[in-house]
């Protein structure tokens, strides 16, 4: 995490429209370590908010508005370049690399030397109580453990903000709970603004922030 | 930098054949001025109308080519229709996927020795007729060009059948089968009424290069076609390498008749495409269910069966023949088996592999770059590809190869770069880039864009991106496009030929030139030999990503290829 001062995200006035169709107008802020909800029907433009904020919204959407993270603007950043982290409902683990793997790829490059880095990854493993899974295939662990990797891969990341795009919708019941919470708590713990949008108003209330309706 | 890509991409395809397409007009007026050639005259059209048979030659390239097309769109059409969604369509996508990187001239040599006249199948029959000599009729090379349709319909219908395929998705075909079946009507009626009308459009270019391939090869048509008079095409490749250079001025304005053959040909095709849309149009609403359709259905299964098996057998004809000892009519096998004439042939073996891949490599090597290129390009920029860009893509196999091969030969002796390696690659680039992109454009939309997303958020370059995630995960689908492209190069018999102006020998060229003297051997050979670069290509692109990735389970189901 960068060592500036810590102000969080901010929505300055924006507006998403598609063609002729406003998709989404939103004005907030969300401090550091705030989790707030978005809540919305399909299609209400929910995903492209946040494409917008991380920098991959294709130009054929319309935006006006700033966002502002830490005080600095991030529009006209590449998304590479504006430390916000973010989940889908699929964890996207890069199938190609061993677990250890993707995590390292998630690692700044600033942190040197190959035994420091494979402690950093050790680490965070452990902090996800899965110890000695680094040489494991992704495609060998359990949908819990696949969840808790791709947070941590964000993590690993030194994000500013953090984005969760229904992140736990393809989870089953017994497990959302548990997963929720261990994300929910590691943002807190970061000191993470983040923001998440969902269809799920359970998640809202676990996040314990505050619901904004979208319609 | 990448920007530029898709532009030189289309240079590299329009540009060699737009100067080909000059450099063949030019002398078909009379002026190149190499061989003297100032004035504009009708000289050469007045030379080729004198020509004895040319009617017949242009009417067996149209006829035959309409036809072979005909055919086989058709074929394809209706065994889509009648298996798609079930066990046979897939065993017949397995089986018809590898049938599609046999080269032509192997396909069309094999099924010479299969239905010849003292070919397999009358070998077969003369068990029980007990014939002890071959019947004297001209099975191939009939005057009506039958076996020529016959080779060109076994080797289209697995290009036709795989195009059709990777359409089928956009129609969402499975929900639409089950909504005509439950409005009752046969599997069959179902899918030429309501899927065929919404999948044709993305095969409608991939059929116009069947046609223009059909009405204007060489290869095929010198192992299988009439020889008196042939096809023009074949009679055009004559006349260019006729020791009399005054003939080029003749052989140029039938390359430019040649290319109205195959855009008359394509406008023929259009009018019937409308004709069967305007009739198709009041069939669809008129209610007929064809309920009962499993004699059609078996039928159907039985012709891709016998299409697919003769290729498959026409190989294995092709292996006998190769270590065949003495072998008379009407035996089936032969008395004896000798590796004598491989061991015999095998530093021309090797000399003719090299040449092949020093050709095939570097035009490979450079048509995925160009095509990964093109489509990372699209992906940074968020602009998809249009249409037009599409076509320019697929022009070269859209206009006759012989009708732009020599202009492009006079074009790179104006450059100083005749019979160079250089020009020989960049004349297959001209054909293997168009497959690479077909092959690889879909796998790589495909790919999940949350995964650049994702990657891209984690704070990596675009560039670390491609490198360290997308390519990694296409791993399986670059290969396979690499190996389609290779299956391309090696069958390339004209542009190797005219452009190298024979200074290069590859396994093609010598297989096609041993077409007229009739060793059944050593045309075994080397017809097989055609056969073990795009055999071993696709070996490599299968076999790579599974050591690879053996213990990366996802890698799996992320690779089709």
């Amino acid at each position: 995490m960068s060592e500036a001062v810590k102000n969080g995200l901010e929505l300055r006035d924006v507006h998403i429209r598609l063609g002729e169709r406003e998709l989404v107008a939103v004005d907030l802020t969300i401090a550091p370590g705030e989790i707030v909800t978005l809540m919305g029907p399909s299609g209400s433009g929910k995903s492209s908010l946040l494409g917008h904020i991380c920098g991959t919204l294709p130009d054929s959407f319309h935006v006006s508005g700033q966002v502002v993270l830490d005080g600095k603007p991030l529009d006209g950043l590449a998304p590479q370049d504006r430390h916000v982290g973010i989940l889908f409902q699929d964890d996207l683990l890069f199938p190609h690399l061993s677990v250890g793997g993707n995590l390292a790829f998630a690692l700044p490059s600033h942190i040197k030397g190959r035994a420091i880095r494979r402690a950093r990854v050790e680490a965070a493993l452990g902090s996800a109580e899965m110890d000695g899974f680094y040489d494991r295939d992704p495609a060998t662990l359990s949908g819990g453990q696949r969840a808790r990797v791709a947070l941590m891969r964000v993590l690993l990341s030194e994000p500013c903000a953090l984005l969760l795009d229904e992140p736990f919708s393809k989870l089953d019941s017994g497990l959302r709970s548990q997963i929720r919470s261990f994300v929910f708590d590691l943002c807190r713990e970061n000191s993470l603004p983040t923001l998440m949008v969902t269809h799920d108003p359970e998640d809202g209330e676990a996040a314990g922030g505050r619901v904004i309706k979208l319609d | 930098m990448l920007r530029f890509i898709p532009i030189l991409t289309i240079i590299l395809m329009i540009g060699p054949v737009s100067a080909g397409l000059i450099g063949t007009l030019l002398p078909a007026f009379g002026i190149l001025p190499a061989l003297g050639g100032v004035e504009p005259s009708l000289d050469p059209w007045q030379a080729l109308f004198a020509q004895p048979g040319l009617g017949t030659s242009i009417r067996l390239s149209f006829v035959n080519g309409l036809i072979a097309t005909a055919i086989s769109v058709a074929i394809v059409m209706l065994f889509c229709a009648a298996w798609q969604g079930t066990r046979i369509f897939h065993a017949m996508q397995r089986i018809l996927s590898p049938i599609l990187s046999v080269p032509h001239a192997t396909a069309a040599f094999g099924l010479a020795f299969l239905i010849a006249p003292s070919g397999w199948i009358v070998r077969l029959v003369s068990q029980f007729t007990g014939w002890d000599r071959p019947p004297d009729i001209a099975i191939i090379h009939d005057p009506w060009g039958m076996a020529l349709i016959a080779g060109l319909v076994a080797k289209e219908i697995p290009f036709l059948f795989l195009m059709t395929l990777s359409a089928l998705p956009q129609a969402d075909t499975d929900r639409t089968a089950q909504v005509t079946a439950t409005l009752g009507y046969g599997k069959i009626a179902g899918w030429f009424k309501a899927t065929l009308p919404r999948i044709y459009p993305q095969i409608r270019l991939p059929v116009m290069a069947v046609l223009a391939y059909s009405t204007s090869v060489v290869d095929v048509a010198i192992i299988l076609a009439p020889t008196t008079p042939a096809p023009l095409a074949v009679r055009i490749l004559g006349w260019l390498s006729d020791p009399d250079l005054a003939m080029r001025f003749m052989a140029s304005s039938a390359a430019v008749l040649q290319l109205l053959i195959v855009i008359v040909a394509m406008a023929v095709w259009i009018a019937g495409e409308r004709m069967i849309a305007a009739v198709g149009r009041y069939w669809a609403e008129d209610g007929h269910r064809f309920k009962s359709d499993h004699a059609v259905r078996g039928a159907s299964a039985a012709i891709a069966l016998v299409a697919a098996g003769a290729v498959v057998l026409g190989l294995v004809v092709l292996l006998v023949w190769s270590i065949a000892g003495f072998w008379a009519f009407p035996d089936l096998l032969p008395r004896g088996f000798s590796l004598r004439l491989w061991t015999r042939e095998l530093d021309a073996i090797g000399r003719s592999l090299t040449t092949t891949l020093l050709i095939g490599v570097p035009a490979v090597l450079i048509a995925v770059t160009l095509v990964l290129a093109c489509l990372e390009n699209e992906v940074r920029t968020g602009k998809a590809a249009g249409r037009r860009a599409m076509l320019l893509i697929y022009l070269p196999l859209l206009v006759p190869q012989i009708s732009f091969m020599f202009g492009l030969q006079v074009f790179f002796t104006l450059l100083g770069l005749e019979r160079t390696l250089l020009s020989v690659v960049l004349g297959h680039l001209v054909f293997v880039a168009p497959y690479v992109f077909l092959s690889l454009s879909e796998p790589f939309h495909a790919l999940d864009p949350r995964y650049r997303q994702t990657a891209l958020c984690l704070g990596s370059s675009p560039a670390r991106v491609f490198w360290q995630v997308r390519l990694p995960l296409l791993t399986r689908a670059v290969l396979t496009a690499a190996a389609v492209g290779l299956a391309v190069t090696v069958g390339q018999y004209l542009p190797t030929l005219l452009i190298g102006a024979g200074r290069f020998a590859t396994v093609t060229t010598e297989a096609v030139a041993l077409a007229s003297g009739g060793d059944r051997r050593m045309i075994g050979i080397y017809g097989l030999l055609q056969m073990i670069l795009p055999f071993a290509g696709f070996a490599l692109a299968l076999l790579i990503p599974a050591i690879l990735f053996r213990n990366r389970r996802g890698m799996g189901a992320q690779n089709k290829g």
